[in-house]
């Protein structure tokens, strides 16, 4: 039910909003706020680093894929999702002057009561730093003064599978229901937001532009191979053509070979360096935890 | 901080680390910088005694196209350098970034490429510094943010294809302190408050830890600041790749340098990479129309390069094919002379281009796919950076094999 719906029921003590962004590098945020701070998403972006402009509504597919929650129901609590791991999370610091809050667990249709107490335990425990932020303020951002929510942006995009239609969702009411949320006043200051990175993340699995295999970055052996000799066999027979043959004849062998050479010696060797690295980084690891032997 | 020459009246060119700006708004004038500078220029002519000429025989292949192309035009001692590795004397390199954010251009990648070059090339070993503590002071960063990007920079870095054998990683924050300090602390002893304020241009408003930062980039020059690296290797010399407003550091170590009985470091250094606008454009991180970005997509450098690149392509296609491309100015024909590495190629397209036969929309499909390809091979080895690999970078270790 919508924000006006739900003033019925619950009354209209600290009403707010919940809004789910995206800025153009494909990464998330979820903004909630009080329902009368004014939520300027130019500034916000300004404030974030993202230049004017950089924030928008994330499109529909995005709070199914990404947050699991079903239009009309963006909510902090959906951060406890393995696929929200990288949305970032900004809290008005105008909670903190009301009394309690209520949130959305996940569907709209109920609303559960939480004072920020509560709302910080939730976040701690899934390992986010509940932050609180005066959404109001328009601080100046320029060359001396560095975008002061900086600290907010996700370090990691995610990029959904279908994103190349991308539909400017200012239509949608999705990332806009105002649920009512009231706050305590214990208060937690704003400390820069580092990112801890989570230390057992080895597998990367980025989605690449043109849709090739994705790089598993394990020092694979087999995959390492198998790229060189895929590039290798795709030069060499793009090179052997009924032309070519026509023009080298026995020479063709020659030809291809140093084309192979001039074609693909940089980008092999970058491949082996990446190779390198993984497997030194794996053996170095595992030197750091190394137990000696007991004599 | 600003520079007080402006206020004579007469514009000067402005060249030192925080700022970047030619007279008038035109070209930086690289000869007139040189000079002023005192660092010499690099030969690069076709004689067999050129610089060119005696790096590609002393490693045995093609020198890279930044060097062949004068990218890289200036140098303070690199004849040493390559004298002492005529006579079997190795030497380490020195280069490093200060990240004052996490948004990384082509341009910023320029020194790392040549580098990564140098090492393989001449088979040493590298240091590479992030000013993390330099951000935080000049930028007004907090600690922990400085920190946080100078790791995620160490990302992009890394991605440039550093061998993690013979590379060491370190933030002022981390590294600063045991050996490295008390070289800091004998190049400090070396240099004047009047000194610093000459070279630098502090004034009595700048907090003290500007004034006594310069030493932080100074002593990475010695092998004695690595001692877990170089222990024994006291003479090992030193080249510094870099970009040229980096000079003022070097002069003032280099200064120093035999009064603590070390070798001077020696320099090679570059011009500055231009913004999509123009030569008098700058490069600015809130405008992301004014750079290639290494996070850029595809579709995000066709169009970039479409529609902001400045052209030196006539206004109608019937003078363009009267007149030709104005060479001077034109962007994607500087961008091609960075990354296209064929000569032969990039002579041929000059050629038609400045002669009016090639379209600016030819040339600019030919930097596209270059670009594409760059930036793509970059976004790969990026995804393959994991934090354990930054941390193994920037551990504190030996490097057995850093000659090999």
């Amino acid at each position: 039910m919508t924000v006006e719906e739900q003033a019925n029921y619950v009354g209209n003590v600290g009403l707010s909003k919940n809004l789910f962004l995206k800025d153009k590098k494909h990464r998330y945020y979820i903004v909630s706020a009080l329902a009368h701070t004014n939520v300027d998403l130019k500034v916000l972006s300004q404030r974030l680093g993202l230049g004017k402009g950089g924030l928008r509504m994330a499109p529909e597919e995005a709070l199914g894929e990404i947050l699991q929650v079903p239009l009309g129901s963006v909510t902090p609590f959906a951060l406890v999702n393995e696929t929200a791991r990288n949305v970032s999370l900004l809290l008005d610091q105008g909670f903190r002057t009301q009394e309690h809050c209520f949130f959305h667990p996940l569907s709209n249709d109920i609303s559960i009561s939480l004072n920020t107490n509560g709302l910080d335990k939730l976040l701690k425990s899934i390992e986010k730093e509940p932050t609180y932020v005066d959404l109001e303020a328009s601080p100046l951002v320029g060359k001396d003064q560095p975008p002061d929510l900086a600290a907010f942006v996700p370090s990691t995009s995610m990029v959904l599978p279908d994103t190349q239609a991308e539909v400017s969702s200012s239509k949608t009411s999705a990332g806009n229901q105002i649920s009512p949320v009231s706050t305590d006043s214990k208060s937690i200051t704003v400390t820069a937001k580092a990112n801890k990175p989570s230390s057992n993340n080895k597998s990367v699995k980025v989605q690449p532009a043109n849709g090739e295999k994705s790089l598993i970055c394990s020092a694979d052996v087999g995959n390492f191979v198998d790229e060189i000799l895929e590039k290798t066999s795709t030069l060499c027979l793009s090179e052997i053509t009924e032309d070519s043959i026509k023009q080298h004849g026995g020479k063709l062998g020659d030809v291809i070979a140093n084309s192979i050479r001039k074609h693909l010696t940089s980008d092999l060797k970058n491949l082996a360096t990446i190779f390198k690295n993984t497997a030194y980084t794996e053996g170095f690891n595992a030197g750091t935890k190394y137990q000696p032997k007991r004599l | 901080m600003e520079n007080k020459d402006e206020k004579n009246g007469e514009q000067e060119q402005v060249v030192n680390p925080w700022e970047v700006s030619a007279k008038d708004g035109g070209k930086i004038d690289y000869d007139k910088l040189i000079d002023k500078f005192g660092c010499q220029k690099l030969d690069q002519s076709s004689s067999e005694l050129s610089h060119v000429k005696r790096v590609e025989r002393l490693t045995g292949r093609p020198a890279h196209v930044f060097l062949r192309r004068g990218v890289f035009f200036a140098h303070r001692d690199f004849d040493d350098i390559l004298n002492a590795y005529e006579r079997g004397e190795k030497f380490y390199l020195y280069t490093g970034r200060g990240p004052s954010s996490e948004a990384l251009h082509l341009g910023h990648l320029v020194p790392f490429m040549f580098t990564k070059y140098l090492q393989d090339a001449f088979k040493v070993p590298l240091v590479i510094q992030l000013t993390d503590d330099e951000k935080c002071m000049w930028k007004n960063l907090s600690v922990e943010e400085s920190q946080r990007l100078a790791r995620e920079n160490a990302k992009d870095i890394i991605a440039c294809g550093f061998d993690i054998s013979k590379t060491f990683i370190f933030s002022d924050f981390d590294y600063v302190g045991g050996a490295f300090y008390k070289n800091m602390v004998k190049v400090a002893k070396c240099v004047t408050y009047n000194k610093v304020v000459g070279i630098f241009g502090f004034t009595g408003e700048d907090h003290i830890g500007k004034v006594s930062f310069p030493p932080v980039q100074a002593v990475p020059s010695f092998p004695t600041s690595f001692p877990h690296l170089f222990s024994g290797k006291d003479n090992l010399r030193c080249l510094i790749p870099c970009a040229i407003d980096q000079d003022p550091y070097f002069r003032m170590t280099r200064d120093v340098a035999p009064r603590i009985g070390y070798h001077k470091p020696a320099l090679i250094e570059s011009s500055f990479f231009p913004a999509l606008q123009g030569e008098s454009g700058k490069m600015s991180a809130s405008d992301p129309n004014s750079a290639i970005y290494v996070t850029d997509s595809a579709k995000d450098i066709k169009n970039k390069i479409n529609k902001h690149a400045f052209t030196g392509g006539q206004e109608s296609i019937e003078k363009h094919r009267k007149y030709g491309a104005n060479l001077e100015v034109d962007i994607p024909i500087k961008y091609l002379n960075f990354f296209l590495e064929d000569d032969a190629e990039l002579e041929h397209i000059k050629k038609e281009y400045g002669a009016g036969h090639m379209l600016t929309g030819e040339v600019k499909k030919r930097l596209i796919e270059i670009l594409t390809e760059l930036v793509e091979r970059h976004q790969r080895a990026r995804a393959s950076v994991t934090e354990e690999m930054v941390d193994a970078f920037m551990a504190v270790r030996p490097l057995p094999n850093m000659f090999d």
